[in-house]
């Protein structure tokens, strides 16, 4: 099951209502081991495309060195699909490649309702999870 | 000679568990040979059949990713520091 807080899933959401058409992506950073879903990180979709996105190298870098020097994992990866359902697609599960992370969905096809799923992927094989948004602290 | 490699959380089934390992080698296609030989099944990960790096994952000597500076034919000096991320991509 995912946790999340109220301003960091509408943070989510926002970002990618605010990217639309293309898709939106980020993580959710928070301390190694703990499956805290704490510090809200949009990133740039370097490929700035309505069906593809990737973290530019440069960036997936410095995220990850900000994060080792945190103590920090990407407890949440998140990104949007702009015109299909949010379940992760036969690319995603290629790409999946933290076994410890949530992997969060956001459809932002129909414009009034909100599609927010999250899913585990490990080893290519996909298991979605309840998500659970609590009120923010 | 001596290069510190930094390996990503899904490699690390193929290196006991170790965040950082060490190996040699005088280009980046040379050392992931050294890493095999001593954590098997490590290159399969890193390098496709047909001998290019996957696309699954970055790799960076230093802070230079290697798609800009030759790929497995990157040069490797001792003290270098190799750091291996998985890519974050999907569709």
């Amino acid at each position: 099951m995912l946790r999340i807080d109220r301003a960091t899933y509408d943070a989510i959401v926002a970002h990618a209502r605010r990217d639309h058409p293309d898709e939106a992506c980020g993580v959710v950073a928070g301390p190694a081991g703990s499956d805290r879903a704490e510090r809200f990180v949009p990133m740039q979709n370097a490929a700035r495309s309505p069906t593809f996105y990737e973290f530019d190298s440069a960036d997936l870098l410095a995220l990850y060195r900000d994060m080792d020097d945190r103590d920090e994992e990407p407890v949440v990866v998140y990104h949007s699909h702009t015109a299909t359902e949010a379940y992760p697609s036969r690319t995603d599960i290629s790409y999946a490649g933290e076994p410890g992370a949530h992997y969060v969905l956001v459809s932002t096809r129909h414009q009034d309702e909100v599609e927010f799923r999250s899913y585990r992927i490990v080893d290519g094989t996909v298991s979605e999870e309840a998500v659970t948004v609590v009120p923010s602290t | 000679m001596a290069i510190e490699v930094r390996i990503p959380t899904i490699l690390r089934s193929h290196t006991g568990g170790a965040k950082t390992v060490e190996g040699s080698g005088d280009t980046l296609g040379a050392l992931i040979d050294d890493l095999d030989g001593q954590y098997g099944g490590l290159k399969g990960r890193l390098v496709t059949d047909e001998g290019a790096l996957h696309r699954f994952v970055n790799v960076y000597v230093n802070d230079e990713d290697v798609r800009f500076t030759g790929a497995l034919d990157t040069a490797l000096e001792d003290g270098d520091s190799v750091t291996v991320l998985p890519a974050v991509a999907g569709g």
